[in-house]
């Protein structure tokens, strides 16, 4: 079973609460997922429409929250955004995300890592979102995060693991558990990521923009389990040359 | 008084509290945090919390995000 800081998940699906056309919709394809962690963000109340609360269906007994720091640009910001999600009572866990391109969401490293320190020495458990930089992740994981989140491909681009190469090296050499997210747009994408021995992914855009979310909830959290089991059951090895799957002695009746 | 809240700029009641500013609004004390001036409040100062004239607040929720 997962273990992140203490606690113990038993599904590898984390699931994302944006872009859902609608909480009703968000809140059965949580379901379905059978997801046990959810991020949310932080944004100002709409004065002109201050009922319109989309956590009002989230389940707080049954998902753990993990408030992002999406929209940060810099640590200063980030950390900012991170004590107000405590205490909005968030709790302490933290998706840390800093992004200062809108155009491609590609995080920042160092001042990741510096906001990683600061709020680390706060008490949160943070949960770094990363380029696939295998020694930014050992940094991280030095600096006390107590998972790391290396992207697939850039967020909402549905272009799956791009960064095969440095995820199998963060994988083999971190000893804190490693999420891949971002990017992840088809079971077949996150069934490669944990296969390849991840230990769990993050999907968000892929659920909720599907064309119907609570199906592509129940078929990531099948892809999820696939990959995982196939992990566990050892593949295969990869060989260039091909070998026969049919005995290659006994064909001497032929000539 | 004039405060600025979100980015608005409004017209309130000298020295109104937090607490009664977000039940004006009918929000729900518990689903918002409260920033006065740079400062996280925490949910038991929203009582006894006046605004100032020129007070900045930023009033924050979650919402859905990846």
């Amino acid at each position: 079973m997962l273990t992140i800081a203490g606690r113990k998940f038993r599904s590898r699906l984390f699931g994302g609460t944006g872009k859902f056309s609608s909480p009703e919709i968000m809140k059965e394809a949580l379901a379905a997922s059978g997801c046990e962690m959810v991020t949310v963000a932080l944004r100002r109340v709409d004065l002109n429409n201050p009922a319109d609360d989309i956590m009002r269906v989230l389940d707080r007994e049954r998902y753990l929250f993990l408030p992002n720091t999406s929209g940060a640009r810099d640590a200063g910001e980030a950390i900012r955004l991170a004590r107000l999600a405590r205490a909005s009572g968030g709790g302490e866990w933290l998706k840390l995300e800093v992004t200062p391109d809108p155009r491609t969401l590609l995080p920042d490293p160092i001042e990741t890592l510096k906001a990683t320190e600061e709020l680390v020495k706060e008490g949160f458990k943070v949960l770094p979102y990363i380029n696939a930089d295998p020694i930014l992740a050992l940094r991280l994981q030095d600096a006390g995060a107590v998972a790391v989140m290396p992207l697939g491909s850039p967020i909402g681009t549905n272009q799956g693991v791009l960064t095969r190469f440095q995820i199998e090296i963060i994988i083999a050499q971190a000893q804190v558990p490693v999420i891949v997210d971002a990017g992840l747009g088809a079971p077949s994408h996150v069934a490669e990521a944990m296969e390849m021995g991840a230990d769990a992914v993050l999907v968000n855009t892929a659920i909720a923009v599907a064309g119907d979310p609570v199906r592509m909830a129940r078929a990531f959290a099948m892809a999820v389990e696939a990959g995982r089991i196939a992990y566990e059951a050892g593949l295969g090895a990869v060989r260039k040359d091909a070998a026969p799957s049919s005995p290659e002695d006994g064909l001497g009746f032929l000539r | 008084m004039k405060i600025l809240c979100n980015g608005e700029t409004l017209e309130l009641a000298a020295g109104i509290r937090v607490a009664d500013y977000l039940s004006q609004l009918g929000l729900d004390a518990s689903s918002v945090v409260v920033e006065c001036d740079g400062k996280i409040l925490t949910r038991e100062e929203y009582g006894s919390h006046a605004l100032q004239d020129g007070s900045v607040l930023e009033l924050i929720r979650f919402v859905g995000g990846g």
